[in-house]
């Protein structure tokens, strides 16, 4: 392991807001397995569970978290000078702090996104969540990577683009759905394994090549923007 | 300011210089046409809070591009060029360490990002350079404001670099880690590096630093040998607040000494001003034990840096 990514993940998961990653993934175990060893038909629960809380909230929640831990919290609290201080090509910084980001964001929301859909119908759809899971969470990573370096609140700025143009606008205006991370990962799940559980209104081709073009664009902004990173000098 | 290349002639040395370099955040001009030439030794970047130092230094170690002008490392310029850091270690003021990890991991894996070929020992010298190496496997968020200053600079020092660049290191230092740093900054310097530190205080500089660059308001103030500068800071006017056994007989006793160019008498003291610190002071006790006073207290009035930097600038 590069030795930026072995520093990346000790301060991901070495430290105790790694619990922060925790209570999402369970909720969403805890609801599916409570909601179908009460007896409520999957029909009902999977819904509001899977499509909702899964891929609505956890989805884009997980890589928020840490996407922008990864090189926004060493940006704000300074240490990011010591990785800079490195002979070291820029992309040889962003790409390993990316893929610890990607790895860990796709852990978070696939496991649990696979046991709801086992839980709901079959292990098809379980395999199907961990896909868009897995895709849908590298984008939103690569995404929020960005956003922490390029903004000073990336947190923010990556709640409002989840809670308000995922959350509240593609609800009543069909057409952001083109440009809805979420509605990507919908679509390629429902394309694996169709069950009236989940419905994509966007094509796989696009979702596909939108999360590509999101991925590639955003760690090419993310290399670009450490490249030029400045310190502000003393103020006054 | 010459470059003194033949200091050390075994090593490799460096020199950063800095030529009509000026930086300007909007309509604030934080450093204003400034060219230097910094070579192997140690060199105090001395200057009031604010004055440009920060910038100054950031533009050197690459994380600033300058808004005018050139700043270069052996001629390679240190803007968006991380080769330079093969060459140039940077201690920065804000305590940035990752408190989770221990100074040898720290260190460790600095070397490593260096790529040299042999981390550990790399590491275990670096520590032993700073002395660090008793609490070295301690976590970082474990030691004192000093140790992880020392752990900082190990970790800068890691590669050998010719150039190391520090932003007020001795800041929060208790007397003895002070006294540590100063050794070891010295010792650096003898071996040939360039090195630079950040300071407003006058006695840090003066006590390590064999040149000087003064800025003061983003421009280069003064720079050259420090006995030169300490003189030009000496010979300007100082006001003493003095207390004694019979302030009014201190005060008549004061006037005939030509160094003296005024007294004030009033309730809680003199308020004497000398034209030349050194005889003032030498003078003081044998006229207060010739008119048999009791000098209680003396206390220069006028010692902010400011005011000696403004000096300067008029000078």
């Amino acid at each position: 392991m590069s030795t930026i990514a072995w520093l990346t993940a000790r301060s991901l998961l070495g430290r105790r807001r790694v619990w922060l990653l925790i209570p999402l993934p369970a909720l969403v175990v805890l609801l599916a397995t409570l909601a179908e060893g009460a007896g409520v038909s999957s029909e009902s629960w999977a819904r509001p569970v899977i499509g909702g809380l899964g891929l609505g909230v956890l989805l884009p929640v997980i890589p928020l978290l840490v996407g922008t831990s990864v090189l926004g919290s060493e940006i704000d609290d300074g240490t990011i000078v010591y990785v800079l201080t490195k002979p070291l090509p820029r992309w040889q910084i962003v790409l390993p702090k990316l893929a610890v980001a990607i790895a860990v964001s796709a852990t978070a929301v696939a496991v649990p996104l696979f046991v709801a859909g086992v839980v709901a119908h079959s292990v098809r759809l379980g395999g199907a969540l961990v896909v868009a899971g897995v895709i849908g969470a590298t984008a939103y990573a690569a995404l929020f990577v960005a956003l922490s370096v390029v903004t000073r609140r990336p947190v923010l700025l990556g709640l409002v683009y989840v809670l308000v143009w995922e959350g509240l606008l593609a609800k009543f205006m069909v057409g952001t759905r083109m440009l809805s991370l979420q509605q990507y990962a919908v679509a390629l799940a429902d394309r694996i394994a169709p069950t009236p559980l989940l419905s994509g209104d966007v094509g796989v081709p696009l979702a596909l090549a939108m999360c590509a073009v999101i991925v590639v664009g955003s760690t090419a902004v993310a290399i670009r923007r450490l490249t030029t990173f400045s310190m502000a000098g003393e103020t006054s | 300011m010459s470059t003194a290349a033949a200091i050390a002639p075994q090593t490799r040395t460096s020199t950063v210089e800095l030529k009509a370099v000026s930086r300007w955040y909007g309509n604030v001009v934080a450093v204003n046409n400034v060219s230097m030439s910094l070579g192997p030794g140690v060199t105090g970047l001395l200057g009031p809070n604010g004055a440009g130092k920060t910038t100054l230094l950031h533009m050197m170690a690459g994380f600033l591009a300058p808004s005018r002008g050139t700043v270069t490392l052996d001629g390679e310029p240190t803007w968006r060029n991380p080769a330079i850091y093969r060459r140039l270690g940077l201690v920065v003021e804000r305590e940035a360490v990752h408190t989770f990890l221990t100074a040898y991991e720290f260190v460790l894996a600095s070397a490593r990002l260096h790529r040299l070929p042999n981390p550990e020992a790399a590491t275990r010298r670096a520590l032993e350079m700073v002395e660090m190496t008793g609490a070295q496997d301690r976590r970082i968020g474990t030691y004192s404001k000093g140790m992880r200053q020392r752990t900082r600079v190990a970790a800068a020092l890691v590669h050998d670099p010719q150039v190391l660049l520090l932003d007020e290191p001795f800041n929060g230092m208790d007397p003895r880690q002070r006294l540590h740093m100063m050794e070891l900054l010295h010792r650096l310097g003898d071996e040939g590096r360039t090195i630079l530190f950040s300071s407003h205080i006058l006695e840090e500089v003066e006590q390590i630093a064999g040149t000087v660059q003064v800025v003061v308001a983003g421009r280069l103030a003064a720079s050259g040998d420090f006995r030169t500068i300490r003189r030009l800071m000496t010979n300007r006017p100082h006001v003493f607040a003095l207390r004694s056994s019979d302030d009014r007989a201190l005060a008549v006793a004061l006037m005939a000494e030509p160094s003296v160019t005024g007294v004030e008498l009033d309730r809680t003291g003199l308020t004497v001003r000398a034209s030349d610190y050194g005889r003032f002071t030498r003078a003081l006790p044998k006229i207060a034990l010739a008119s048999g006073i009791r000098v209680r207290q003396v206390v220069p009035a006028d010692e902010s840096l400011e005011s000696v930097f403004a000096y300067l600038l008029e000078a």
